[in-house]
Parts: structure tokens; C-alpha cells; sequence
């Protein structure tokens, strides 16, 4: 008998976005993160009597720039819709969105499938809704505590066909996604703030079947950390249930972190019938003549893009482009040294490793003005700081501020090329190492980059390394 | 009027004719409160105002700061908003005295005012008759002569069918003439706030004063207020359609004979007079008690006892919390529309009726404006097919009491404005004859009314 075909897994995901405005999606209050509970709300978003929606424009302005930086098709006419349910987080018993004529349909997404290489994630659609309340149930023993703060608060929904093939694919997926909102400006990404939230669809099949499996929606995966880990348990859960005879059951399943794994839905938050149809209280989304293309103009360079650029303009490696556009700061603060006359090259090392390292372990950032990196590695290049000194100016300058040639001449690491100093440290070095020098002389030639290490030694990083050498492949005989 | 004392007499001389009123059950707020209101807005009030000093009652679904909002429910029961509706708010500004709350059907639903939390209100001049609905105490109160006007919502006909019944005028203007902000939602894409008058004058000066534009609500046209026209001379030039689905074979013949002394009437003043078809009316009434219980069942989702309102639970879970809050505090009535409006979305049913419903709303509406494109200015019909009728007549049977609104639904549904004016009495009960205008020309409308309001013998038998 011929083994089963190994199991296939099959995944969707529907991710929400917060977009970056200040105000609500339907009224003027702030959308801050972080507020006091039940602070930032007003008669719209508190769904008092009488209130009415009127929509955020920059909210749909960033929506726009969202899916244009998908590559959707975006409507010139959409409708909001509201999807009722009751929930004490959603005071209107209806939370507006976008149903039968979305925002944007049509787009995709390319990223760096870790299993198939380059791999396209199509968009179904994107569209705008406003977001529920938050319920607090661990803040008052046996009571649900609400806070509106979040209600109202704007957001983009982007819905993928069922178009990766492994959790691994779907984190690379989500991370790219990640990286190309952040770009595009429209939101900060930042899934602890709850700025980024996803569910996904997730079944299997055994490999070579076209028909999709019964497939279960997995919600509450809160880090990218989880998005794989709960993928895994759940296509892990399917696959068992499957082989063990059993069949997979159509539900809503929620992650948990703790224990690591998912369980059902209580059934009273399960699906319901959402009842949609078209808001009375909002006029169909008609975007004026030129809006789109407004949108268009605004968006940056995206990083796939940038990073093909990278590599034609500044003969960089595909690797070395790709970490340098991976973050749009990062990026434009690497051209920004370059334009600022370094070279591309050095530029490239030196962002990918002293100013990474240095923003890994800094909040504040990039601290190293572009001007001042050029500088430093003008100084390197033009024989005046050795690449040990100007490490060490660099940190300094990191953490002080200052010119690095005022820096590097404060702390004595201006190289020396006069003639006779270097000299002298030379003669020191050979006198002080007779036995090093026997060796060199009975043929052990590599000693060389032994005695210019001490030369940099004594002189402390401030010989002229070429000099240096130079003078000791005089004094040594051959 | 612009003498501060005067204002101040006028808000004493209306709190005294509300006290001789309160009989009616038309007037919600207490009288002692009402009275306290009026003064310390009279006080307020800046003299330079165009409505300076004249009481203006207000039906209890629109929010004020000055009293309680209840929407006739006892799920809103002593229930404050904490903002005013963008209609009251310019009233104010323009030097009008809040004059209390008026009793209205819940949630605006209905055609008696029998269907109010706070008991039902009764017609000024036959006390076991009903004003009709839902603006019932607005009409009343304009009718007893307590107020000079007062506002009403309208949805399917709730100001223009008790202003017939009342005798009073009832305008109720284009969709998009009068902000909503503050107006409680029952069917959001029918409703609008509308004003019942003892004249033409009264309702129109007040609609003037409460129109244009208004930053919160995106569905409220980008416009200036309404200019009122002069009282024309005559009705040279106007073409009046009457569309003869609104005079069917079995229309009550005293209802029949004072619309063509209306008519009759109009011609005398110039106008030119034909018949015009609606073909799509007779659908009118079932495609409203789609469309609107369909928006009011998710507009009154938020009523559920969690942050405002009385809660009626006696259980911590809260679906539970839910069910008796909304079983207890929504009347039948409510209730009935809500089950009916929540089966016409539900998946499944949403083509066959709420979908179909909005194509054949498409359709009335394109009725008229086929009349509109043929040269007709205005249309005149009956406001009710009948004067008004007997408390709890028509309790039990709902069909009969929505069948009262079959002349006054298809203008909200095509968004038109129109205005019910007295035409005539049946039996001594006051009976109204509608205009029905075109799209934000409310002027020509009122144009019409006006001159008709001038010669028609509306206190005098049909």
C-alpha cells in the first residue's frame, strides 16, 4: 500500500490595521492609545440617542494610500455598511464598515516565502470600518469592566485568498505587510498596541487535492511571535483530528498564549447573522475627481522597490540592500550618508553594523547625524582615523554629540604618518620582541601582521597603518 | 417682538395656556419645570432674534439640554442628553422659547399617539379621538392653541398625518433640508424633522429658521437656510398634477369632496390643473414597513440597558440583561417593528425583501419625478383617508392603523418635501390636503400653500 500524500496546509488571513490619524474614524475624538479608560469619547462614539457619523477624511485618505500601496483597485464609489451584533464593547449594536462595495478589492502582495523563495499573497479586498470598545474582564472580580476609549477608532480590514502554504509563510507574509504599511505611513504596525491584529483561516488537505478543507478561523493571536505558534497547534490539531478518522468542525477558535493552544469560541460569542446593509446615516464613500491619484503622488517608495534601486544605484549586494530598506528610516538615513558624500560601500558596513548595533540598544534611534557618519568615514578613507579609532569616535559621538575630526582630536586618535614617529614605535616593537624577530627571520613571514598589531598597540590606534607596515617590511629583513 | 419684557410675557402666557392644555396629555414635561424653563430662557434670549420670544414646542425624540429625552419609551425614561439637537440649538439662537417636550408614539412609531409609554394624547376636539401620530402632542398642543408651532419627526407621515387630523399645518421638507443631529434614529434614511404650525407662516418660519447646512450630519445638504417666498398674488403659472392612485373609487366621499374644493380652489387662483399617474403607490406602504423597521431595528440595537436608561435585570449575564431590558422597556409596538425589521435583513431574506424593497423605493421615486419631468410643479392629494379616529380603533389591528399613513409614506420615501394644510371638515373634525414639491423647492411649495390657506374655508363642513 502506498503511503498517504503528506497533509497540505491551506491559510487566509484577515488582518486589521489602525491607521495613523489623530481623531476617530467618525467623530473628533482623539484616537491616542493609552488614555485613561473612557476618556476620549463623545455622544458619536459612546452611540448616545441622536448621534450621527461623519467620516475621518484623513483616516480615508490613509485607507487609500494603504491599498494603492497593495496594489488594489480602488473605488472610486464604496458604501459603509453596518454589521450588527450585540456586545456591551459596541454601544451602537452595530459597528460601521464596508460590506458589499469595499474600498479596494483586487491587489497583492509579493514576500520572501522561506519555503518557496519569492511568493505573491493576492488581497481580496481592504476596507474601512471603526473599531469596537475593549471589555476588561480581569479588572473587577466577577464583573466586565468597559472601556470606549478604542471604540470608534479607525481601521483598514486586508482579507487574503487562501494563499499560503505553512504558519511560516503567513508570519513572512504579515511581516512584509508590516514593513510595507509602515512605509507607506499609513499605520505604526504595532500588534502589542493592538495597532496590527490578525485572524487567520486555516484547514489542511492531503497534498495534490484542489478542493479546500473544512477550514477554522483562529482569533486573539496578539504577537508575531504567536502567528506561528498558533497556526502550528492549529493545522497540528487538524491534521491529528484527520488521521485519527475524525473530521474538522467549522468554528471560531481562539488562541491562548499561556497554555499554547486554541479552544472553541463560547458559543454565545460565536458567528452570528450580521445583518448587513447599507449605513443610512453616511452617503456612499464617492472619492472627488483626482483624489486617488493625490494618494498616489503621496506614497513613498516601497521597499521592494527601493531595494532594486539600492542595488543598481550603490552596487550593493541583494542581501545588504535588502537590510538596509527593510526600515524606511533606516534607509533614508543611508542615503542621506551618502549623499552627504561618503561611499556607498562603507556607508553600507557601517549602517548595517555600528549604527544597527547602536540602534538596537538605543530608544532614540539613529543618534549619529548622517553628516557626521559621512565625516567619520571621509576620515577613515582619507588615512586620517584607522577604522579602530573611528569606532570609537563613533560611540562618542553617539552619545555626546560633536564634530568626529573635534572628537577624534580631543581623544588623541588622530593617525600619525610622520615618518620618524612611526619609525620610532616600529624600532621599540622589534627590540622589545627578539624572539618574534628570529622567527620572522628564519621564514615565518606572517609574524608581519603580528608586530604592526603591537606597533597599534603602542601607538594606540594612532600609527598610520600603511606607514607602519611600510617601515617594518624595511627594518625586516626579507 | 423685541421689548426683553415681552419675551418674558410670552413665556408666562405659554406655561399658562400649557396648564389649560395639560388635559391633553400632549405636553410630557412637568408644568412647574416647563414654566422654570421658559422664564430662564426668556431671560436668555437675545431680542435681535428672528423667533424672538415665540414658544416652540418640541416632540420628545429630539435632544435638548433644557428636559429629559424619552422618545415616548420607558427605556429612556428620564433619560438627559448631554447635547442639544443642531434644530433646537438654532431656535434658541434665533430667540425661541423651548417650550417643552410633546408626547409622541414610541420611537415615532405609529399614526395615534396611543402607542407612547406616557399615555395616550387626546384630540382637542373629541377627547375619545385620537391626534393622530406620531408628532400627536405637537399637533394637539399647536391645536389647542398652547403653542403657535412646535417640531415633529416625520418617517412615513408622523407630521402631516396628525396635522390633518388636528387641523393644524404640518410641513415636512426634503430630505437633507434639516439636520438630523439630535433627532433619535427610528428609519435614518426616511427621517426628518418637520414643524406643525397654526398657519402656513408659523410652520414656514420656523422651518427657515431650523434648515441648512450642519457639519454633523454628512447626510444634510451643503446648503443655506430656506428663503421664504412673499404670499403670491395668484398661482398663475403653476401646474398642479393630481395623481389619481391618491383618489381611488372607495376614497371616503367627504374626503373626496373637500380635495376637490381644494383643487377647484387653485384653479380659481390660476393655476393649471391635471391628472398625473404614480403607477408605483399601491406598493408604497409595503415597501416603508420594510425599509424603515429594517433601519429601526439596528438603529435601536444600542438600547440595551449597559450605559444609559433603566435596566431591567435581575440576572449578571448579560444577554440576559438584554432580553428583559429590551423585552420590558420596548412596547408592542417597538417591538413588532424590530422582529420584523431584524427578519428582513437576516441572511437569507435580505434580497427577497429588504433589497427588492429599495427597488421598488427607486421606482417611487422615479414616479415622480416622471410627473415633475412633464411640466408638473407640485402635486396635491389628501394628507389621510380619513378625519380622526377613535382611541383604540385600530390598537389591534397594525395593518389598518399603516394604512393610515398611505398617502403621506411615498413622499418619504422619495426624500420630497410636502405640506398638509386644513382643507375642510368631516363632521366637525378637521381634515388636511397635501403639496407635494420637488427636491429643495420648498418655496414653490409653500408659494401654493400659502395662497390656498388664503381661500380655502378649512373650518367649514366639505
Amino acid at each position: 500500500m502506498a503511503a498517504p500524500a503528506s497533509w497540505e496546509t491551506v491559510i487566509g488571513l484577515e488582518t486589521h490595521v489602525q491607521l495613523r490619524t489623530a481623531s476617530k474614524m467618525f467623530c473628533g475624538c482623539s484616537a491616542a492609545f493609552g488614555a485613561p479608560p473612557n476618556t476620549n469619547v463623545c455622544p458619536v462614539c459612546l452611540g448616545l440617542p441622536g448621534a450621527l457619523p461623519m467620516a475621518n477624511e484623513l483616516a480615508l485618505q490613509l485607507a487609500v494610500r494603504a491599498a494603492l500601496a497593495l496594489g488594489c483597485t480602488v473605488h472610486p464609489r464604496s458604501v459603509f455598511a453596518r454589521k450588527n451584533y450585540f456586545y456591551p464593547d459596541l454601544p451602537k449594536g452595530y459597528q460601521i464598515s464596508q460590506f458589499e462595495q469595499p474600498l479596494a478589492t483586487e491587489g497583492s502582495l509579493s514576500y520572501l516565502s522561506p519555503d518557496r523563495g519569492i511568493a505573491t499573497a493576492t488581497i481580496q479586498r481592504l476596507h474601512v470600518e471603526e473599531d469596537a470598545g475593549k471589555s476588561l474582564h480581569d479588572r473587577f472580580p466577577k464583573q466586565t469592566a468597559i472601556d470606549l476609549n478604542r471604540c470608534g477608532v479607525p481601521l483598514v480590514e486586508i482579507v487574503t485568498g487562501p494563499d499560503f502554504r505553512s504558519p511560516q509563510e503567513a508570519r513572512a507574509y504579515l511581516l512584509t505587510l508590516k514593513q510595507v504599511l509602515e512605509y507607506a505611513g499609513v499605520s505604526d504596525c504595532d500588534m502589542e498596541k493592538g495597532s496590527l491584529r490578525v485572524d487567520a483561516n486555516v484547514s489542511v488537505r492531503r497534498a495534490g487535492q484542489p478542493a479546500l478543507g473544512t477550514k477554522t478561523e483562529v482569533k486573539n493571536i496578539n504577537s508575531f511571535a504567536y502567528v506561528e505558534k498558533a497556526l502550528t497547534v492549529e493545522h497540528d490539531r487538524q491534521i491529528a483530528l484527520l488521521e485519527g478518522g475524525g473530521t474538522v468542525e467549522q468554528q471560531t477558535l481562539l488562541y491562548d498564549a499561556k497554555t499554547n493552544g486554541v479552544r472553541p469560541q463560547r458559543a454565545k460569542e460565536a458567528s452570528h447573522d450580521y445583518r448587513y446593509f447599507p449605513d443610512p446615516d453616511l452617503p456612499p464613500l464617492v472619492l472627488r475627481e483626482g483624489f486617488i491619484a493625490e494618494q498616489q503622488a503621496l506614497l513613498p517608495e516601497l521597499p521592494a522597490k527601493k531595494r532594486e534601486r539600492f542595488v543598481e544605484k550603490y552596487a550593493l549586494s541583494v542581501t545588504d540592500a535588502a537590510v538596509l530598506t527593510a526600515d524606511r528610516g533606516v534607509a533614508d538615513y543611508y542615503e542621506a550618508v551618502v549623499h552627504a558624500g561618503a561611499d556607498a560601500k562603507a556607508a553600507a558596513n557601517w549602517v548595517m553594523t555600528e549604527v544597527l548595533a547602536d540602534a538596537k540598544d538605543h530608544a532614540d534611534g539613529l543618534r549619529v547625524p548622517a553628516g557626521a557618519l559621512a565625516n567619520l568615514i571621509g576620515l577613515v578613507r582619507g588615512g586620517t582615523l584607522s577604522h579602530q579609532a573611528a569606532k570609537r569616535v563613533f560611540g562618542e559621538v553617539a552619545d555626546h554629540g560633536g564634530e568626529p575630526r573635534n572628537v577624534a582630536e580631543a581623544l588623541g586618535l588622530i593617525q600619525v604618518a610622520d615618518a620618524g614617529v612611526v619609525t620610532g614605535w616600529v624600532s621599540e616593537v622589534l627590540v622589545s620582541h627578539p624572539a618574534e624577530v628570529a622567527r620572522y627571520k628564519s621564514g615565518e613571514t606572517k609574524l608581519l601582521q603580528f608586530f604592526l598589531g603591537q606597533v597599534m598597540k603602542l601607538s594606540r590606534g594612532k600609527a598610520d597603518p600603511k606607514l607602519a607596515q611600510r617601515v617594518l617590511e624595511e627594518r625586516l629583513p626579507a | 417682538m423685541s421689548d426683553p419684557s415681552e419675551a418674558l410675557a410670552s413665556a408666562k402666557a405659554t406655561a399658562d395656556r400649557l396648564v389649560k392644555a395639560k388635559r391633553l396629555n400632549a405636553c410630557l414635561t412637568p408644568v412647574g419645570e416647563l414654566r422654570k424653563a421658559l422664564v430662564t430662557q426668556a431671560q436668555a434670549a437675545h431680542p435681535s432674534g428672528v423667533l424672538y420670544g415665540m414658544p416652540v414646542a418640541v416632540k420628545d425624540n429630539i435632544c435638548t439640554l433644557e428636559f429629559t429625552t424619552t422618545c415616548g419609551s420607558k427605556i429612556l425614561e428620564s433619560y438627559r442628553s448631554p447635547y442639544e439637537a443642531t434644530a433646537v440649538a438654532k431656535l434658541k439662537a434665533a430667540g425661541a422659547l423651548i417650550a417643552g417636550k410633546t408626547n409622541c408614539d414610541e420611537f415615532a412609531m405609529g399614526s395615534s399617539t396611543e402607542h407612547s409609554a406616557y399615555g395616550r394624547t387626546l384630540h382637542p376636539f373629541d377627547k375619545t379621538r385620537v391626534p393622530g401620530g406620531s408628532s400627536g402632542g405637537s399637533a394637539a398642543l399647536v391645536a389647542a392653541g398652547a403653542v403657535p408651532a412646535a417640531l415633529g419627526s416625520e418617517t412615513g407621515g408622523s407630521v402631516r398625518q396628525p396635522a390633518s387630523l388636528c387641523g393644524v399645518v404640518g410641513i415636512k421638507p426634503t430630505y437633507g433640508r434639516v439636520s438630523r443631529w439630535g433627532l433619535v434614529a427610528f428609519g435614518s434614511s426616511l427621517d426628518q424633522i418637520g414643524v406643525l404650525g397654526r398657519s402656513v407662516h408659523d410652520a414656514a418660519r420656523v422651518l427657515s429658521v431650523i434648515s441648512g447646512r450642519d457639519p454633523k450630519d454628512s447626510t444634510c445638504e451643503e446648503r443655506d437656510p430656506l428663503r421664504l417666498p412673499n404670499v403670491p398674488e395668484s398661482l398663475q403659472g403653476f401646474v398642479i398634477g393630481i395623481p389619481k392612485e391618491y383618489f381611488p373609487a372607495d376614497l371616503d366621499p367627504a374626503v373626496r369632496r373637500a380635495c376637490d374644493r381644494a383643487v377647484r380652489l387653485c384653479k380659481e387662483l390660476g393655476a393649471a390643473v391635471r391628472e398625473v399617474a404614480l403607477p408605483h403607490t399601491a406598493y408604497a406602504v409595503p415597501t416603508y414597513y420594510i425599509l424603515a423597521p429594517a433601519e429601526a431595528s439596528s438603529n435601536l440595537a444600542r438600547y440595551d440597558g449597559a450605559r444609559y436608561g433603566p435596566r431591567f435585570d435581575g440576572s449578571a449575564d448579560v444577554r440576559a440583561l438584554y432580553r428583559t431590558t429590551r423585552g420590558e422597556g420596548f412596547g408592542a409596538e417597538v417591538r413588532r417593528r424590530i422582529l420584523l425589521g431584524t427578519y428582513v435583513l437576516s441572511s437569507g431574506y435580505y434580497d427577497a425583501y429588504y433589497r427588492k424593497a429599495q427597488q421598488m423605493r427607486a421606482l417611487i421615486a422615479q414616479d415622480f419625478r416622471n410627473a415633475f419631468d412633464r411640466g408638473v410643479d407640485l402635486l396635491f392629494t389628501p394628507t389621510t383617508p380619513s378625519p380622526a379616529f377613535k382611541a383604540g380603533e385600530k390598537l389591534d389591528d397594525p395593518v389598518a392603523m399603516y394604512l393610515s399613513d398611505i398617502f403621506t409614506v411615498t413622499a418619504n420615501l422619495a426624500g420630497l418635501p410636502a405640506i398638509s394644510l386644513p382643507i375642510g371638515r368631516v363632521k366637525g373634525l378637521p381634515l388636511g390636503g397635501q403639496f407635494i414639491g420637488q427636491a429643495f423647492l420648498e418655496d414653490e411649495m409653500l408659494e401654493a400653500a400659502y395662497a390656498l390657506e388664503r381661500v380655502v374655508p378649512g373650518t367649514e363642513e366639505a
